[in-house]
C-alpha cells in the first residue's frame, strides 16, 4: 500500500484541469466530512457536485479554496497551487452564508468582486463602475444597482452574487448551491449566464441539489457521499447504480429509475 | 466662551470627543459582525487589569495601568475562546460569563487590597474623571499658541487624540478588507484575504480604544460609544461609508451635548450641582439611538421592504 501511495503522489495532477484533487480528506473535529477524494474536472465544461445532505459537497468547495483546513490531499488549479491562481477563481458562496442586512448596495457588492484586481488602496474609477453595471446587466439586475441588498428577493440576491463573480473575470467559477431557494426566472437567468461562460471556454463547477436538472444543465458530474462515489460525463456516470450508491436508501427505486432515464 | 471655558470645559470636551470617535469607529464593524458585546467585555475587564497592575507596581501611574488593562483584555479574549470551545456555548454567553467574572474579581481585589490612599476605585473605572481633566494653566484661547501653557495640558488629551488618530488611519487603510470580511467572510477568504488577522486586528483596535479611554472617561462612555452611535447611524442609512460618517457625528454630538448638559443642565433646571459627565454623555448617546429607532429612515429592514 505504501508503495502505491508513493507512486500516486509522484505523478502530477492533470495540469490542464481547472481543478484536480487527490486524496482530499477533511474532518470537522472527530467527524470525517470527506475521505480520500480524487477528482479531475474538465476544462470549459459545466460540472455538478451531487450527493445527499451532509455528504460534503459544500465542504469540498471550501476545502479546495482553503476556507477550511484539509487533513491531507493535493489540490491543483490549472496545474498550480490554488494560492497562486486565486485571481483566476471566482467563488459564489451559499446565499444564506451572509447577512443581507449589511448596509451596502447591489452595485457595491459587485464592486467587491474587483477588490482582487484593484487592490487595497487604488481608487475605484468610473470604468470599474461601468464594468460592474455591465455584470449586473448580464444577470438582468441593471435596474437594481442602487438597491440596498436586503430589499432584494432571494433570487435577485443570488443574481447579484453571480454578477460579483462575473466581475472577477475568472476562468473557474465555483458555485455553492446557486439554485437554492430561487424562483424559476432566476434559475433560467443563471443557467443562461453559466452556459455563456462555458461558451467562452471557462469552467463552471456547481454544488447542485436538484437531481432532476442535472442531465439538462451539466456535462460532467461528481457524486459524493463522504467519499467519491463516481465521477465522469453525465451520460455515463449519472446512472441508477451510482445514484443508489450515493443516496443509499434515501431515494426510492422509482425515483432513481426516472432520474437515470433522463440522464441516459 | 472665554477663559473659563478654555480652562474648565475645552479639554474635557475634546477628550470626550476623541474617546467617542476612537470607540465608535471599530464599533461600526463590531455591530455589523454581531460582536458588539466584545467592546462591553473589554471595557469591563479593564478594572481587574488596573488593579493587578497597581498591586504589582504599587503606584497609580498611567503606563503600568495601561499595560495591565491591555494584558487583561488579552486574557479575556483568550478565556472567552476557551469557554466557548470547552463549554460548547455560543460566543455571547461566553463573553458574558468571562467579563462579569473578571469584573467581579477586580472589585473583590480592589476591596481586599489597600487602595484607600490612592485614587483607584470602582467608581473611577466606571465614570472616569472627565470633569477633572481641566487646563488650569490656560488664560484664554491665546493659550493654545503658548508652548508653556500647552505643556500643562492634561496628558490624557494627547493620548486620546493619538488613539483616535491611529484608529481612524487604520480604518481608512483597511477599509476594503474590513468591509468585505465583515459582509462575506467566505468570499474574502477565497480572494486570499487573511480574514482571521483582520478580525483580530479589529478586536485589538477596539481594545486600544477601550484601554486608552477608560482612565479618562470611564467604561460607561466606552461601552455606550461602541454601540450607540454606530447602531443609530445604521438606522439612518443603508450605506456603510455614510453609516460610519453618521456614527462619528453622533459620537461627537454625544460628547459635546453630554458634557454641556451635565455641567449646566441641572442649573437650568434650578438644581445647584452638576451631574456626572460620563453618565450624561452615555445618556445622550442613548437618546440619539432612541430617536434614530423612532425616526431613522433606514429602520425598515429585510422582509418589510418592497421590491421583491
Amino acid at each position: 500500500m505504501a508503495d502505491l501511495t508513493l507512486l500516486q503522489s509522484a505523478e502530477p495532477l492533470d495540469p490542464a484541469s481547472p481543478l484536480a484533487v487527490r486524496g482530499l480528506t477533511v474532518s470537522y473535529g472527530e467527524k470525517p466530512a470527506l475521505f480520500s477524494l480524487d477528482a479531475t474536472f474538465p476544462v470549459g465544461a459545466m460540472s455538478a457536485i451531487v450527493g445527499p445532505n451532509g455528504a460534503g459537497k459544500s465542504t469540498f468547495l471550501k476545502a479546495v479554496l482553503g476556507l477550511i483546513p484539509r487533513v491531507s490531499g493535493d489540490v491543483s488549479a490549472f496545474g498550480r497551487d490554488v494560492d497562486r491562481v486565486r485571481d483566476r477563481i471566482a467563488y459564489v458562496p451559499q446565499r444564506a452564508s451572509v447577512d443581507w442586512d449589511f448596509p451596502t448596495t447591489a452595485l457595491d457588492v459587485v464592486l467587491m468582486g474587483l477588490y482582487g484586481q484593484v487592490g487595497l488602496w487604488r481608487r475605484i474609477t468610473g470604468a470599474h463602475k461601468t464594468h460592474a453595471r455591465a455584470c449586473l446587466d448580464r444577470v438582468g439586475m441593471a435596474d437594481f444597482a442602487d438597491r440596498q441588498i436586503g430589499q432584494l428577493s432571494g433570487g435577485q440576491q443570488q443574481r447579484v452574487f453571480l454578477a460579483r463573480a462575473l466581475a472577477q473575470d475568472a476562468d473557474l467559477f465555483l458555485l455553492d448551491e446557486p439554485f437554492a431557494g430561487v424562483d424559476a426566472a432566476t434559475e433560467a437567468a443563471i443557467i443562461e449566464v453559466l452556459k455563456s461562460l462555458k461558451a467562452e471556454g471557462r469552467s463552471v463547477i456547481a454544488v447542485h441539489h436538484d437531481l432532476s436538472t442535472v442531465a439538462d444543465y451539466f456535462d460532467h458530474v461528481m457524486l459524493v457521499n463522504l467519499r467519491r462515489i463516481a465521477e465522469g460525463p453525465v451520460q455515463t456516470t449519472f446512472t441508477a447504480e451510482t445514484l443508489a450508491e450515493a443516496y443509499g436508501g434515501r431515494l426510492g427505486a422509482v425515483q432513481i429509475d426516472a432520474l437515470s432515464l433522463q440522464g441516459a | 466662551m472665554g477663559a473659563e471655558f478654555v480652562q474648565f470645559s475645552l479639554t474635557p470636551i475634546l477628550i470626550g470627543i476623541f474617546a467617542a470617535i476612537a470607540c465608535a469607529l471599530p464599533g461600526n464593524f463590531l455591530i455589523l459582525r454581531r460582536q458588539a458585546l466584545i467592546g462591553d467585555a473589554i471595557s469591563h475587564v479593564v478594572l481587574p487589569g488596573i488593579v493587578v497592575a497597581f498591586l504589582i507596581t504599587g503606584v497609580v501611574a498611567t503606563w503600568p495601568m495601561l499595560m495591565g488593562a491591555a494584558a487583561a483584555a488579552l486574557v479575556a479574549v483568550f478565556l472567552i475562546e476557551v469557554v466557548r470551545r470547552m463549554g460548547k456555548i455560543e460566543p455571547g454567553a461566553a463573553m458574558g460569563v468571562v467579563f462579569t467574572s473578571l469584573f467581579a474579581g477586580g472589585v473583590l481585589l480592589l476591596e481586599q487590597s489597600d487602595t484607600s490612599s490612592v485614587h483607584l476605585d470602582v467608581e473611577h473605572a466606571l465614570m472616569g474623571n472627565l470633569e477633572q481633566l481641566i487646563w488650569l494653566r490656560a488664560e484664554g484661547w491665546g493659550s493654545l499658541l503658548d508652548p508653556v501653557a500647552l505643556s500643562y495640558l492634561p496628558p490624557e488629551l494627547l493620548r486620546m487624540a493619538v488613539a483616535a488618530a491611529l484608529i481612524g488611519a487604520l480604518t481608512w487603510l483597511f477599509w476594503r478588507p474590513l468591509k468585505l470580511s465583515s459582509f462575506d467572510e467566505g468570499f474574502a477568504r477565497a480572494l486570499g484575504l487573511p480574514v482571521r488577522t483582520i478580525g483580530l486586528g479589529l478586536v485589538t483596535a477596539a481594545a486600544v480604544a477601550a484601554v486608552a479611554a477608560f482612565d479618562a472617561v470611564g467604561s460607561i462612555i466606552v461601552i455606550a460609544m461602541f454601540i450607540c452611535p454606530p447602531a443609530a447611524a445604521r438606522l439612518i442609512t443603508n450605506h456603510l461609508g455614510r453609516q460610519v460618517g453618521w456614527s462619528l457625528v453622533f459620537a461627537v454630538l454625544s460628547a459635546i451635548l453630554g458634557y454641556v448638559f451635565a455641567g449646566y443642565g441641572p442649573l437650568w433646571l434650578g438644581a445647584s450641582n452638576s451631574v456626572s459627565a460620563a453618565g450624561m454623555v452615555a445618556a445622550v448617546a442613548g437618546v440619539i439611538l432612541l430617536l434614530a429607532c423612532l425616526f431613522g429612515p433606514a429602520r425598515h429592514r429585510v422582509g418589510v421592504a418592497a421590491g421583491s
